[in-house]
């Protein structure tokens, strides 16, 4: 099971954390800390995986920045490997080419988009093309409700509230 | 698309991007702060599309590391919003904000649950991932059977589905209670007929949980497990979206292997056939390709495989295929597939007999001890560690002490512990084991645990032929310049014991042994000095003849230690100093110390017992207890009730980390030095001894039950009528006063009615802190009953004495609060109506034998209830003068009030989230304050306050209070008076009160003296 997902920074900025496992506020704190340090410093052409407090950090760096996730012992790395790729194609083909930028301005995407991708730190979906669809049609359903809010009718109403 | 439109969001990202230090950007932030916390506490005016992005902010602000402590209420009542995405956002900032403990999330529940049961599909979806991300047992127990429904229904879509499956599994885990095994087992097999992939990857998912507790309810599932595998491995039967890079989903592949090593064996021969043709061809079809994802993918794939094979016990040959794979791939460039190499031999290690070809590769192993990368070099030392037997224990252990030299320092403590470990198990000959601890604790002193130098003087003790070759050993590290203190420590005894046995080398008279012992004194610690005192006792005793020289030198150190103020050290000093004037009692006394009797290193037995411990259930674990493994030499009987066999994988438990057992150990080594004053030695001191002691009695009753009784001995506090029934047969009164408070309890109450968290209470035994949220005329206020003591707090009761003013409701209070472990037990509260009655907390504990009582004042007050509210002459006067006179506005002259300057009245009042107008009086000695005050009755009503000092005299000042309400005008009219007029002075006795006597004293104004709360509040 993955414990959480971390996407940080070569400059140690956290971009996005999930947390699977109850981690107080104290030591998420830590955690990200502690990890950032072990992951940045490692140098290039080293494995994908670090061993930390009886569990693995399977990570891989993308220009800028660092994917991470945390699973027990036993669990199988390169999956999990496949997985924080997988996530990053998702990424790319929603944001066209993505770059660290659009994950720092649009931050909430990530998180959605992780949401269809993993539940309770496990797999949910592996065809690119049905996350793709789904996050699309959430676009869509709040595109409508932004119109429905600022069609004139609305306004009037708010207005006479 | 830049946030959908939220602009001050992106405004917000870019300052903090243009910030040019962390100075700077934290000042930005506590700005954002401070304005999203004005904007939810005006809640009124915040439209649904603010809200969206305050709260978005907060997020924002959070991952950037700030602390955010307030607005968890506004971000999970988004949750509740009818539109989607304001939804959307409530649910997915809530399970980032939040985690499973988090009180608000109860209030949650609900809303959840009927979002789920709708038919709103999106909103389903939504409800579904928050649980599955962050649902905790109460989520468990009240939504498992929904989500069953949802998952096991065709008449919904996929993508809810999928999303029940793993919603329900973080339910399963949270409480396994929730999937019932007779009746799920057939659904489960049901489920992986499904043809959505999606569907099926979370089914999986759900069924490797399922069948790691309970596999023998769910063959029914096992050959739809492997018609999947063949399904996808074989034919390729399956959508082209999913498969990845040209591999039919790897990790559906990967969990349905995953789930086939859960169940103990293949029986049905056809099944077992057509497995085993898959497993075949995954293992001889994996090639290695340029392409890195589709490389990683398959070879996934190939590992599960692998783990697979290994785990069903394959023919020889098989085997062996498998072993020359990970062979090659110890070898090869690429540093995950070395790293999975090494680890997945060390696995193998633990199941089959392959020692013999795995020795083959040793040369290669310790290759990768030298790896640049700290990941591989610990797998390596994991697979020496596993492989080392007697044949080659000598080579892995003196490669292990090379490389510690030169080890990086977060690998050395468990490069040195599992060195010794092997120096013991494997040891060719006790003279190697020596030479092997004293190098380490050389290398790496400050990981050798006191439990392993123990051993050495053990083994030395106990075998005559060792111990000349030990106390050499032991002077030539002592001429070292600089050695560690337990290097000290052992040859300080060796040579104290067995010195005497070197008389005639050079450089080992009495004399110089004595002085190179004795260069180290001044730089050891009080801990060490005791066992330097033994040991120029016995250099002494051996100083045939006498050498009146030395003699004088040790007595004089012992007259020095005479008057040490340790404890240890001056009894040793005095009983030596005296003992050695008796001369030839002396010798009979500091006789050579008896051989200890054999036992099972403690270094060992804890390195299984870290073993035991872990609860994970690992397959491959599983798998070893199954089967007793002939890969592990283990030359040490194992206890008899089955433990399994030493894991080599875990093995992280630091040796210093238990430093009970260690000064268990020191005591009694140290009384064995003694040993020959009492004859008899009778307290079985050791760790080893007492688990030998507390073994058979497991056999007897298994100690779940035990505690069990005990538990019940202590009446059960079920819900609030069974807590008021077990007071009543509390004999209060009886050694109450035992238990004094720390601090002063008014203090902390009226310090706690001004902020919203802090300590309520305090004394030797507990801590009670409270945090509060408050939200119009709603609150939650979190108690947090912390035990200090590292023994369990029992009867533990909380009753909550309301004022008919208030609802309240306290989450049940555990009975039983565990040492040094802080529970945390939430109050709601709804205010009815205006009154500034208190709440009373009537707590209670017992501790050994006594019962503490406290009733306590819950800072649940007034203004609380009250929301600064800022007002403009146009809007103040108008009201001010609408409002005419009684029972309205009432205006009273108050005499005795503490004189403080008007700043200080001023800021007074807004701490009581009055707002202070300024200039909207003319005159500059009068203060006007306005608010909103909210309760169920009343609604939110505005409030004004006109407050006209008296420079001359600033004791007395007249006060006019104003509101829509007679009743809230006279409450706060009071209130304010009350604290204008007590500010705290006089510490009362602290100490807990006597339940209320039956005859009230009349106290203030005739609030209603019926209700019990505001009784006890009056006499508080």
């Amino acid at each position: 099971m993955i414990q959480f997902v971390l996407l940080i920074s070569r400059q140690g900025k956290v971009r996005l954390t999930k947390w699977y496992s109850p981690y107080t506020q104290k030591e998420r704190t830590k955690v990200l800390r502690e990890l950032s340090g072990v992951i940045l410093a490692r140098g290039p052409k080293l494995c994908n995986f670090v061993d930390w407090r009886g569990y693995k950090v399977v990570y891989k760096r993308y220009a800028s920045l660092y994917f991470c996730m945390c699973i027990d012992q036993e669990d199988n790395e390169l999956e999990v490997l496949e997985m924080i790729h997988h996530y990053v194609e998702i990424l790319d083909r929603y944001f066209g080419s993505v770059c660290e930028l659009d994950l720092i301005f649009n931050f909430h995407k990530a998180y959605y988009i992780l949401d269809e991708i993993l539940i309770a730190g496990e797999l949910q979906e592996s065809s690119k093309k049905t996350v793709a669809r789904l996050i699309a049609a959430q676009d869509s359903l709040v595109e409508t409700a932004k119109e429905q809010a600022s069609s004139i009718s609305n306004i009037i109403a708010q207005a006479t509230k | 698309m830049a946030l959908s439109g939220m602009r001050g969001l992106s405004v917000f990202i870019s300052d903090i991007r243009n910030c040019q230090n962390k100075e700077q950007e934290r000042l930005r932030v506590d700005k954002e702060l401070g304005n999203v916390r004005t904007r939810f506490k005006n809640e009124k005016g915040l439209s649904p599309y603010e809200k969206k992005k305050y709260v978005w902010k907060m997020l924002y602000i959070y991952m950037l590391g700030y602390d955010v402590d307030f607005g968890h209420m506004e971000a999970v009542s988004l949750i509740s919003a009818p539109k989607y995405p304001e939804k959307q956002v409530g649910y997915i900032v809530t399970s980032c904000l939040l985690n499973e403990n988090h009180d608000f999330l109860r209030l949650a529940i609900n809303t959840v649950r009927n979002d789920i049961i709708g038919r709103n599909e999106t909103f389903q979806c939504l409800a579904l991932t928050m649980v599955g991300n962050i649902g905790g047992r109460e989520f468990a127990e009240s939504l498992a059977p929904d989500v069953q429904k949802l998952l096991i229904s065709s008449s919904y879509r996929p993508l809810v589905r999928k999303k029940a499956a793993l919603c329900l599994l973080r339910l399963y885990r949270k409480n396994p209670d929730v999937v019932n095994v007779d009746g799920w087992a057939d659904r489960m097999a049901q489920l992986l007929d499904e043809r959505d992939l999606g569907v099926l990857t979370s089914s999986m998912s759900l069924l490797v949980a399922l069948v790691s507790n309970h596999h023998d309810s769910y063959w029914s599932c096992l050959p739809k497990c492997v018609k999947i595998l063949e399904r996808l491995a074989r034919n390729q039967d399956i959508p082209q979206e999913y498969t990845y890079y040209g591999i039919p989903s790897p990790w559906l592949q990967v969990k349905t292997m995953r789930a086939l090593q859960y169940f103990p064996t293949v029986e049905d021969p056809n099944t077992r056939r057509s497995l085993f043709e898959v497993l075949q061809r995954i293992l001889m079809g994996t090639d290695v390709v340029k392409n890195v994802n589709k490389n990683n993918a398959s070879h996934a794939v190939l590992f599960e495989a692998l783990a697979l094979v290994m785990h069903l016990d394959a023919e020889k040959e098989m085997m062996s295929q498998c072993v020359a794979l990970l062979g090659k791939f110890i070898a090869v460039r690429e540093p995950n597939i070395r790293y999975l190499g090494l680890e997945n031999m060390t696995r193998m290690l633990m199941v089959t007999d392959v020692q013999d070809i795995i020795k083959r590769h040793q040369a290669q192993i310790i290759t990768s001890l030298k790896d640049p990368d700290i990941s591989i070099r610990r797998r390596a030392l994991d697979l020496l560690y596993g492989m080392c037997d007697v044949s080659n224990a000598k080579d892995i252990v003196e490669e292990l002490l090379q490389y510690l030299s030169t080890a990086d320092f977060a690998m050395r403590e468990e490069l040195s512990l599992k060195a010794a470990i092997l120096a013991e198990k494997f040891a060719p000959d006790l003279s190697w084991y020596v030479d092997v601890i004293l190098q380490l604790i050389d290398k790496a002193g400050d990981f050798v645990s006191d439990d392993i130098w123990f051993r050495v003087v053990q083994f030395v003790t106990n075998n005559e032929d060792l111990q000349p070759y030990a106390a050499a050993k032991a002077r030539e590290y002592l001429d070292k310049p600089a050695i560690h203190e337990t290097m000290v420590k052992v040859s300080a005894y060796i040579i104290g014991e067995f010195g005497h046995l070197l008389a005639r080398r050079p450089g080992c008279s009495p004399k110089e042994l004595f002085s190179v012992i004795h260069e180290k004194l001044p730089a050891v610690s009080t801990y060490t000095v005791p066992i330097l005192l033994s040991t120029y006792a016995k250099i002494f005793m051996h100083t045939q003849p006498p050498d009146a020289e030395l003699q004088n030198q040790i007595w004089a150190i012992f007259n020095k230690y005479e008057s040490c103020i340790d404890v240890e050290i001056q009894q040793r000093a005095a009983e030596y100093l005296a003992l050695s004037r008796r001369g030839a009692a002396l010798v009979d006394i500091l006789a050579e110390m008896p051989k200890f009797p054999e036992r099972q290193s403690a270094l060992i037995k804890k390195a299984e017992d870290t073993e035991v411990d872990t609860a994970e259930q690992s397959a491959i674990k599983l798998r070893a207890q199954q089967q007793t493994s002939n890969a592990l030499v283990v030359t040490d009987q194992r206890p008899a009730n089955g433990t399994p066999p030493v894991n080599q994988l875990g093995l992280v438990k630091i040796p210093s980390m238990s430093s009970n057992a260690d000064h268990n150990s020191t005591d009694q080594v140290l009384s064995q030095e003694n040993g020959t004053l009492s004859t008899v030695d009778p307290q079985p001191a050791s760790a080893d001894l007492l688990g030998d002691l507390l073994g058979p009695l497991a056999i007897e009753g298994p100690p779940g039950t035990a505690v069990q009784s005990q538990q019940s001995v202590i009446p059960g506090v079920g819900g609030d009528s069974n807590a008021v029934d077990a007071a009543a047969i509390v004999p209060v009164g009886e050694e109450q006063n035992s238990v004094q408070p720390i601090g002063n309890i008014a203090e902390r109450f009226l310090a706690l009615c001004l902020k919203d968290s802090g300590v309520l209470y305090e004394d030797p035994n507990i801590q009670i802190g409270i945090k509060a949220e408050w939200r119009v005329h709603q609150g939650c206020l979190v108690l947090f009953l912390g035990n200090k003591n590292t023994s369990p707090l029992v009867s533990v009761q909380a009753i909550i004495l309301p004022p008919s003013h208030f609802k309240m409701e306290l989450s049940l209070v555990p009975d039983t609060i565990p040492p040094r472990a802080q529970v945390q037990c939430p109050l709601e509260v709804v205010n009815l109506r205006p009154s500034r009655d208190v709440a009373v907390l009537d707590f209670s504990y017992k501790f050994g034998n006594n019962m503490v009582n406290v009733k306590l004042r819950l800072p649940a007050v007034l203004n609380k209830f009250l929301q600064p509210i800022p007002v403009s002459a146009e809007e103040f006067f108008p009201q001010w003068r609408s409002l005419s006179g009684p029972p309205l506005k009432l205006q009273e002259v108050v005499r005795g009030v503490k004189p403080m300057p008007l700043a200080e009245m001023a800021n007074l009042l807004n701490s009581l989230r009055l707002m202070v107008c300024p200039a909207l009086d003319p005159n500059p000695n009068n203060l006007v304050a306005s608010t909103m005050f909210y309760s169920e009755s009343t609604r939110a009503m505005l409030c004004l306050v006109r407050i006209e000092t008296d420079p001359a005299d600033r004791t007395q000042l007249r006060m006019t209070v104003s509101s829509g309400d007679p009743t809230l005008t006279l409450e706060l009219k009071e209130f304010i008076k009350e604290q204008l007029c007590s500010i705290p002075t006089a510490p009362r006795a602290p100490g807990p009160v006597p339940p209320a006597p039956p005859v009230a004293q009349p106290t203030s104004p005739a609030a209603a003296l019926t209700d019990p709360g505001a009784m006890l509040a009056g006499l508080l």
